[in-house]
């Protein structure tokens, strides 16, 4: 393609201004709700010392998941040199690092002493994973706001390409250091397992491109620039791929386990008899987040846009399931304290199901989140050009010809 | 009764004797406890032997614990705190059924220390594994990670503070040993309550001292520990489960 243009979006409308107005209220009240459970402890919550990380870790990890998942977009133009791509890198980046800030704040949040952050910036035990996450995480931040500078300076845009492959190994290296945190964990038969970082980063792909889409189509629908079916296609595309990479992961992760006799409480757990876990499972992960996208995305409904933004919906709602299920119910199966006896009795939980019900402060907080991921992308591409002046097919594509374009639709 | 004056002056000099060598006495045993100033030393390593065919349906290293260390919760058994509970259990094929304490195992490779980002979960040198509740910050990883589920995040305020047991809203705790009590040369309140008021199956000691009583204990017949798959080296060991 010849040359991407960039412009602010105006954010003058009544319509940005109550996205803004509503983003800022689910905002406030998360931060409410943070204050909350901090002033009352966490007792206020569904958390207990069974289910130790509840709903805001849930959307804390997914965030931060799709936040590495967000800078792929750009990684295929600068790294693997898609010019395709080029004029979504920015949005790409400026995403990666909204939805970031948004999960690290609510995980912060849910700490239960948020006031010693500063102590968790000056004492590192450099054995934790956690402490990586937290060198993994600002370091993140900073590699794509580099990358954004030399994508968005024209004196810096030869240096564009090696910054990219340097987030791009960054971002690899970030969601391996997520998954870890329960691929290390030798307690719990649902963890242990070192497909979790692998997987974790193909869970990045797909919730990343989903809500990148989401808020490409929302952008350019409400700054009235033209979004061609070119772009659009390809995205779509990349999506069912990676939806299905999923599922195979998902597959592979739960057929071991079926392998491994140790292991057939767990999988009996989650697939068979563990309550909402089961039906979140079954329901939310596999039939609506997953299966459902995917008919969508790769049948004739896939020519609908609007169907298409309720797959990319789905698949976040989807993923936000598959968080909960990895979560929150490997927490609540109880851990193999005595294997090959039956605890009849135990003062402290041993042996049952550990029962959660999401409170609303949790809940609340988590959604703050995601509106505070929003809210800044918003009104970042305000004040910066972030997004292109227009992704119409003639624009994205140079070699653009109507029948190709045709023949495209009618083969996908 | 009359005293002689000769017998007058021995009982005055045995008395003042005896007044003198009791601090004396106090001050031996003062000596062989560790000062405040002096660091744990990897010379020892604390443990505990729990003899299950001794161990009853009682609970008195429960609240020996409880009223030592003063975790007294608000009656909301799920985030109440639990720093020891008693557990029972039934062997699948056989139907035995047997009861044990469980608390902090003070493992010499601690999980919860290994994923802790602060280091606010730490090993002594002595082997006894604490939280250091001043760069706790709640995240709560350690609990993800320890496979006796042997701590408690504290969920509400705390009353009935010990001055030696510090607790905070907001924190992790677990059982600590009775490390103020080992400090001072004493054991820990859970061995010294079995012994006094239940069956005599719990003794402490230093695993490091060939001639230690729980060393005693140990090489005059079988134990192990929980989850010994782990390959964890607990510090708390088990005989008969």
């Amino acid at each position: 393609m010849a040359h991407a243009h960039y412009d602010t979006i105006e954010g003058r409308s009544p319509g940005f201004y109550a996205v803004l107005g509503f983003l800022g209220l689910l905002i406030l009240i998360g931060l409410v709700s943070a204050l909350y459970m901090e002033i009352n402890g966490h007792w206020v919550t569904g958390m207990t010392n069974q289910i130790v990380w509840g709903t805001p870790h849930v959307f804390a990890v997914f965030l931060i998941v799709a936040a590495s998942g967000a800078l792929n977009v750009a990684s295929i133009a600068s790294v693997f040199g898609r010019q395709l791509y080029k004029p979504l890198s920015r949005l790409s980046g400026l995403l990666a690092i909204t939805l970031l800030v948004g999960g690290l704040i609510v995980l912060v949040l849910d700490l239960g002493r948020p006031d010693r952050l500063t102590v968790a910036m000056t004492y590192y035990n450099f054995k934790s994973i956690f402490a990586w996450n937290i060198f993994l995480y600002i370091g993140f931040m900073l590699v794509v706001a580099v990358y954004l500078w030399m994508m968005m300076e024209r004196r810096m845009n030869d240096y564009t390409k090696p910054a990219g492959l340097f987030a791009f190994i960054w971002r690899l290296t970030l969601t391996t250091g997520t998954g870890s945190i329960f691929g290390f964990l030798v307690a719990r038969d649902a963890y242990d397992t070192a497909i979790m970082a692998p997987m974790f980063i193909i869970m990045s792909f797909s919730y990343g491109l989903a809500i990148f889409m989401l808020v490409l189509m929302a952008a350019m629908r409400g700054s009235g620039r033209e979004f061609g079916d070119v772009v659009f296609g390809r995205l779509r595309n990349l999506l069912g791929v990676f939806v299905a990479a999923v599922l195979y992961f998902v597959a592979v992760y739960h057929l071991t386990n079926l392998y491994i006799t140790q292991r057939h409480g767990i999988e009996g757990f989650i697939l068979l008899h563990g309550g909402q876990f089961t039906k979140m499972f079954w329901f939310g992960q596999i039939i609506l987040g997953s299966v459902v996208p995917l008919v969508i995305l790769f049948s004739r409904l896939g020519k609908s846009r609007a169907m298409v933004a309720l797959a990319a919906i789905l698949v976040v709602l989807g993923g936000v399931a598959q968080m909960y299920v990895t979560i929150i119910g490997g927490e609540a199966y109880p851990m193999p304290l005595f294997p090959g006896k039956e605890i009849v009795s135990s003062g402290f939980f041993d042996g049952v199901v550990a029962s959660y019900t999401p409170s609303l402060p949790e809940i609340a907080l988590g959604i703050g989140g995601i509106a505070l991921a929003l809210g800044m992308a918003a009104f970042a591409m305000k004040v910066l050009p972030f997004l292109p002046t227009s992704l119409a097919d003639a624009d994205a594509d140079p070699h653009y010809k109507a029948e190709t374009a045709k023949q495209e639709a009618a083969a996908a | 009764m009359s005293l002689s004056r000769r017998q007058f002056m021995g009982a005055g000099v045995a008395a003042a004797a005896a007044v003198a060598l009791t601090p004396g006495l106090r001050l031996i045993e003062l000596a062989r406890a560790r000062s405040p100033e002096e660091a744990a030393s990897s010379l020892q390593r604390w443990g505990l032997l729990v003899d299950i065919s001794k161990c009853h349906d009682c609970d008195a290293c429960v609240t020996a614990c409880k009223t030592e260390n003063g975790w007294y919760g608000h009656d909301r058994p799920e985030t109440d705190p639990e720093w020891i509970r008693k557990v029972t259990l039934r062997d699948k094929q056989t139907g035995y059924v047997e009861t044990l304490p469980v608390m902090c195992q003070h493992c010499e490779e601690p999980p919860c220390v290994d994923v802790c980002p602060t280091g606010a979960s730490f090993k002594r040198a002595d082997g006894i594994v604490l939280v250091d509740k001043h760069i706790c910050i709640g995240c709560r990883y350690c609990m993800m990670a320890c496979p006796y589920k042997a701590r408690s995040f504290v969920h509400e305020d705390t009353t009935h503070q010990k001055s030696y047991a510090p607790r905070g809203k907001g924190t992790v705790e677990s059982c600590t040993l009775c490390v103020h009590r080992v400090d001072a040369g004493r054991i820990p309140a859970c061995v010294e309550a079995c012994a006094q008021d239940g069956g005599k199956a719990m003794v402490f000691g230093d695993l490091k001292d060939p001639n230690s009583e729980i060393n005693k204990h140990l090489a005059a017949g079988p134990s192990t520990t929980l989850r010994p798959d782990l390959n964890l080296n607990t510090g708390v060991r088990y005989r008969g489960v």
